[in-house]
């Protein structure tokens, strides 16, 4: 089954790779990692979604735990949760009727263009990972020219709030 | 007043209570190098390799309880290490390792003997660092000390950059530290304690198995405690040896691919399981399939980590297992109650009494060639069972697990985990610097002790007599056994040849060399080596070449598929154990 893991770790170099690390010399997936400082600087929130067992998404945990600049986290799985990711897409847009059909799609999937060229737009979306698979597949996936996509980021439901 | 980083480094050492170091001098350490010639507090060992300072260290730490400690310069100094810090944390030793480091402004640059420590080290240790500023060295090392010894220890690492250990600051100890990222669990939970006890109270076909988180968090008497309360029959591993007294009519011997049949039998057909300070670990579950069919399992840890990672369990218990054991013992006290199944445990002991008739550790003796078995009752005779025993890894080692009696914890120092031939004879210098009023024996073999042979010198600069026993089978006996049993009898690269005369050998590095080739002198030659209190002797015991160790559950095997000397023939294992290692 798919977790979505949220880290607050300390904001130190080397933390970053030790949670690489764990994941690959203990054969564990990471399908998307997103990580950036807190309101605190000397924190970082990191998102991680993995996929396993029950059993091995608990030795994710208790491995992630374990790291001495792991300082908490949750599985937001197990609880209500919002997840949004962002994605940058350059789109070929050549001709008035193709420019038209794009920027009817970006409306409708609440995108935003960013930048324009003659032949190209730019498009930037936020969303659940779905729903920005399902913007590329409206698109047509041979009119992307580039897309850059950051990884799940995602935050529990309720007054509750990961913190220190 | 200011002091230079690396002076720090030596206060630190001292705050710490450190008395000894392990090390090897290079360009980017010799600043701490200058600060320890200026000092007479802590003694630093100079060793012949920096593998081997580690074991040394790690020696040391296992005997004493104290973090083992040593220092070595960047780069190859760095990467000779490694194989120690591995050693150390697989079996959570602690351990606090000093790297020099190219100067801050050169890291990233390829200079020379940089690597990146750090790097190469995460995966092995349970932290470590790079200073990157002297204000924070104290701290750092604070915390380094803090980090290897509580919880469940392990090997740190401080990496130091040259500039780092130049510049100066004001040195300021802190005395106590806080870490709002890691504090380990120490009191286990009531709740679940109550749970344990009123499990283990009704079970019918007890075993108690313990590991060697007993011996590091210093359980030994409380595991003896609640396990004569009980009256339940108890296992130790290859790690936990020591932690329940192997002469007491309670034990049942070490469990595993080479443990008693009974120790084994027992972890097969209990119907309560209670695990201390173990990892189930591959090479003590056998067949995880087919492991403790019956058992609910209570599993005390200090490390979550371990709780439900190989197998599940019923009644986790996260803390301290002196901690969690006292408890258990008051409530049990307190309540004034015991076990309640009487007539099946009588029935249960019946049981273990006719599996230990079966006397899984006999083997035939001989008038005319040494059995290495043999030398391993000798010399558990001489010494009286007092000895600390160090070990490397092969048939040696497991010979050496199954007939020595260990009565006490810290006395029997391998490396359980890693599995690392070279271990033994550092690790015997650094037990005899931690011990010196006890006799220190390296039991080991042809193959392993000449990967750490030079430290013979280390042994006579520093003056720590140890007896090294050499079972000298003339192959790499476990890989032969396994090739036996395994691989048609197909030798490949298990035969040592060229050997060298062990005798001269030994006399060459300034010790007494003894060469037994009689079962008859066996005795004798132990006790005259014994005798010589002051002296390394290297005895080197020529053994039967093809003895096995048994018994033996073969890779992918379960606990009650275990095969007997002389009852067994040698077959195969499943295919799906040969994947195994
Ligand atoms: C550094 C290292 N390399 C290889 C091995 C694999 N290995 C395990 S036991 C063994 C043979 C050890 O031979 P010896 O020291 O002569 O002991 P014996 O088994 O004959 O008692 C080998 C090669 C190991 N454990 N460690």
């Amino acid at each position: 089954m798919r977790h979505i893991i949220s880290i607050l770790l300390e904001n130190e170099s080397g933390a970053l790779s030790r949670v690489a690390n764990l994941f690959s010399a203990r054969g564990y997936n990471i399908e998307t990692l997103c990580v950036a400082p807190t309101e605190d600087p000397s924190l970082s929130r990191m998102t991680l979604v993995t996929n396993g067992t029950p059993e091995i998404i608990e030795q994710i945990v208790k491995q992630l735990n374990k790291l001495i600049e792991v300082v908490k986290l949750v599985d937001l799985t197990e609880g209500v949760h919002i997840e949004r990711e962002l994605m940058l897409v350059k789109i070929r847009a050549v001709g008035e009727l193709q420019r038209a059909e794009v920027m009817r799609l970006v409306d409708i999937f609440r995108g935003r263009i960013i930048d324009v060229t003659e032949v190209t737009y730019t498009v930037e979306i936020t969303g659940t990972s779905e729903k920005l698979d399902g913007f590329m597949d409206a698109v047509g996936r041979d009119e992307l020219l580039e897309v850059t996509r950051t990884g799940i980021t995602g935050i529990a439901r309720g007054v509750k709030a990961l913190r220190t | 007043m200011e002091l230079t980083g690396a002076e720090i480094v030596i206060r630190a050492l001292k705050e710490e209570g450190v008395d000894y170091v392990f090390g090897y001098p290079g360009g980017a350490i010799l600043h701490v190098y200058d600060a320890i010639h200026a000092q007479n507090d802590i003694q630093h060992v100079l060793v012949r390799h920096e593998q081997a300072a580690t074991h040394a260290a790690d020696g040391y730490a296992r005997a004493s309880g104290k973090p083992g400690v040593v220092l070595v310069t960047s780069g190859p100094g760095v990467t000779n290490a490694v194989t120690g810090i591995a050693t150390a944390f697989m079996d959570s030793i602690p351990m606090v390792i000093l790297s020099g480091q190219v100067p801050t402004k050169l890291i990233g640059n390829d200079a020379f003997q940089e690597v990146d420590s750090v790097g190469i080290t995460r995966p092995c240790v349970k932290h470590n660092f790079l200073v990157k500023d002297v204000k924070e060295l104290a701290t750092t090392l604070k915390k380094a000390f803090y980090i290897a010894t509580t919880g469940r220890p392990g090997p740190v690492l401080v990496d130091l950059p040259k500039d780092i250990t130049a510049a100066k600051t004001v040195f300021d100890y802190p005395h106590n530290i806080k870490m709002r990222s890691y504090s380990p669990t120490l009191k286990g939970h009531t709740g679940q304690i109550r749970k344990a006890v009123k499990l283990i109270l009704k079970a019918e076909r007890p075993i108690v198995y313990v590991g060697g988180g007993a011996i590091l968090g210093e359980a030994s008497k409380e595991v003896t405690e609640l396990t004569r309360m009980l009256g339940y029959p108890v296992t130790n591993t290859l790690m936990g040896l020591g932690a329940y007294p192997a002469t007491d009519p309670q034990f049942v011997g070490m469990l595993g691919m080479h443990g008693t049949y009974e120790a084994n039998m027992c972890m097969h057909d209990c119907d309560v399981m209670i695990a201390i300070g173990a990892r189930f670990d591959d090479r003590v579950t056998g067949n995880l399939e087919k492991f403790a069919p019956y058992a609910r399992i209570v599993h005390i840890d200090i490390d979550p980590s371990s709780i439900a990672k190989n197998v599940q369990v019923e009644v986790p218990i996260v803390g301290s297992v002196a901690n969690v054991l006292r408890a258990m013992i008051s409530l049990i006290r307190e309540e004034g109650s015991q076990p309640v199944k009487k007539e099946a445990l009588a029935r249960w002991w019946r049981q273990i009494d006719k599996w230990r008739a079966i006397d899984s550790l006999s083997y035939e003796h001989s008038d005319t060639i040494i059995k290495p078995q043999y030398v391993m009752q000798q010399l558990y005779t001489v010494t009286e069972g007092n000895a600390i025993v160090t070990s490397d890894v092969g048939q040696h080692q497991m010979w050496a697990a199954q007939y020595y009696h260990f009565d006490l914890p810290r006395r029997w120092i391998n490396s359980g985990g890693l599995g690392t031939m070279g271990f033994g004879l550092p690790a015997a210098m650094g037990c005899k610097l931690a011990c010196p009023d006890l006799d220190v024996a390296c039991v080991t073999g042809e193959g392993s002790i000449q990967m750490m042979l030079q430290e013979l010198s280390t042994m006579l600069q520093y003056n720590t007599p140890v007896k090294i026993v050499n079972l000298n089978n003339g192959y790499l006996g476990m890989v032969r056994q396994w090739q036996e049993f395994f691989y048609e009898k197909r030798y490949a690269m298990s035969y040592m040849d060229a050997l060298p005369d062990f005798v001269k050998l030994a006399e060459a590095y300034g010790h007494v060399g003894m060469k037994i080739e009689h079962p008859g002198d066996v005795e004798a030659s132990l006790r005259e080596a014994f005798a010589m209190k002051d002296r390394t002797v290297f005895l080197d015991f020529i053994t039967d070449p093809e003895e096995n160790v048994f018994p033996m559950i073969p890779a992918g095997g379960a606990h009650n598929e275990m095969l007997l000397a002389g009852r067994d023939a040698m077959r195969s294992t499943h295919e799906e154990g040969m994947v195994l290692v």
